[in-house]
């Protein structure tokens, strides 16, 4: 965890959330948005999670709380042979993308985030 | 000779079945990037009139709106009837104090949060009624948000049939390239619905997407 002015970034390795189910997962980064941490997720959300993750959102905004931003990245190996690609493609749709990661913070404390290749910026408020 | 006959008897009811289902065609996309605007055009073009209200402020959509049986044809005077789904944008985020920002009460701004929250929301939901939707984008906006891949990677999950469309080509910052880029797997088409750039163009993609 790695703590500067008060901005919490806290990292969420895939093996924490790879048994969960959809739901368990959505709870268990929501919970942690909620307490105003930025979450590092390594992997990616299946499109039905995301989905999931902000219908749950719309329905826990308050004064508090409002909203959620978030953004992902696919890292792709063009070196990878066929055997190891089919293995990822089974394993991404029994369990959702291990590769890749996945930037969700609050509302309240990201305005913005913005990527390209090389640079994630976080715009805070 | 029996099988033959019986089959393409099948074949006969399974079309006339399909031909009589009343296709859902939504409207998705993120606040403000012209759904209802679009939904409002259609529906001036082919019923005579406006389906919703328009508004520089986001989520003025906070429920979906349903105008049934719109039946548009086209030039070789093919018919194609649908109930269009305009639905509330979709977002991560809502803030009521946004709305105060624009000159709203304080009551009236956590009102309309609330319900956008609830907009979005029943908009997901309707994500599976879809039988084909309409994925509308401001052209003037970066498409790369989570939001957009969201939608359209939930659709196709789904396999619903898509069209996306960038709107707003009318603006000097329109960047209709950048749409395209965003989302190589589909051919983006530009058009504006405040003045009916390309609507043409589009009601001759609507009948590819629900063939």
């Amino acid at each position: 965890m790695i703590k500067k002015k008060g901005l919490t970034i806290q990292f969420v390795p895939y093996e924490e959330i790879a048994k969960l189910s959809s739901k368990e997962r959505i709870r268990k980064l929501l919970e942690i948005v909620k307490e105003e941490k930025i979450i590092l997720l390594e992997g990616r959300l299946k499109s039905d999670e995301k989905s999931e993750l902000i219908a749950k959102t719309m329905e826990e905004i308050n004064k508090k709380f409002r909203g959620v931003e978030i953004d992902e990245w696919a890292f792709t190996d063009r070196d990878e042979d066929w055997i190891k690609k089919i293995r990822h493609f089974l394993v991404n749709v029994l369990l959702g993308s291990r590769k890749g990661l996945t930037i969700i913070g609050p509302a309240s404390i990201i305005k913005e985030i913005k990527k390209d290749p090389n640079n994630i910026q976080l715009l805070t408020k | 000779m029996v099988n033959i006959f019986s089959n393409f008897l099948q074949r006969f009811l399974n079309r006339l079945f399909k031909k009589k289902k009343q296709i859902k065609l939504g409207l998705y996309g993120p606040p403000n990037s012209g759904k209802t605007t679009l939904a409002n055009k259609i529906c001036e073009d082919w019923l005579g009139e406006e389906m919703g209200t328009v508004s520089n402020i986001s989520h003025e959509t906070r429920e979906i709106q349903i105008k049934e049986q719109i039946t548009i044809t086209n030039d070789r005077g093919r018919k194609l009837t649908f109930n269009l789904v305009d639905t509330p944008g979709i977002a991560t985020k809502i803030d009521y104090e946004d709305f105060l920002k624009v000159g709203m009460k304080e009551k009236e701004a956590k009102k309309r949060a609330k319900e956008a929250t609830k907009g979005v929301i029943d908009s997901i939901k309707w994500l599976d009624n879809m039988d084909a939707v309409v994925v509308v984008l401001d052209s003037t906006k970066e498409p790369y948000s989570q939001v957009n891949i969201t939608i359209i990677g939930n659709l196709q999950a789904r396999k619903i049939p898509v069209l996306v469309v960038g709107n707003k080509v009318d603006l000097k910052s329109s960047d209709l390239d950048k749409v395209q880029d965003a989302f190589p797997q589909y051919k983006v088409l530009g058009i504006s619905a405040k003045f009916g750039k390309n609507i043409d163009q589009f009601y001759k993609e609507l009948f590819k997407i629900t063939r």
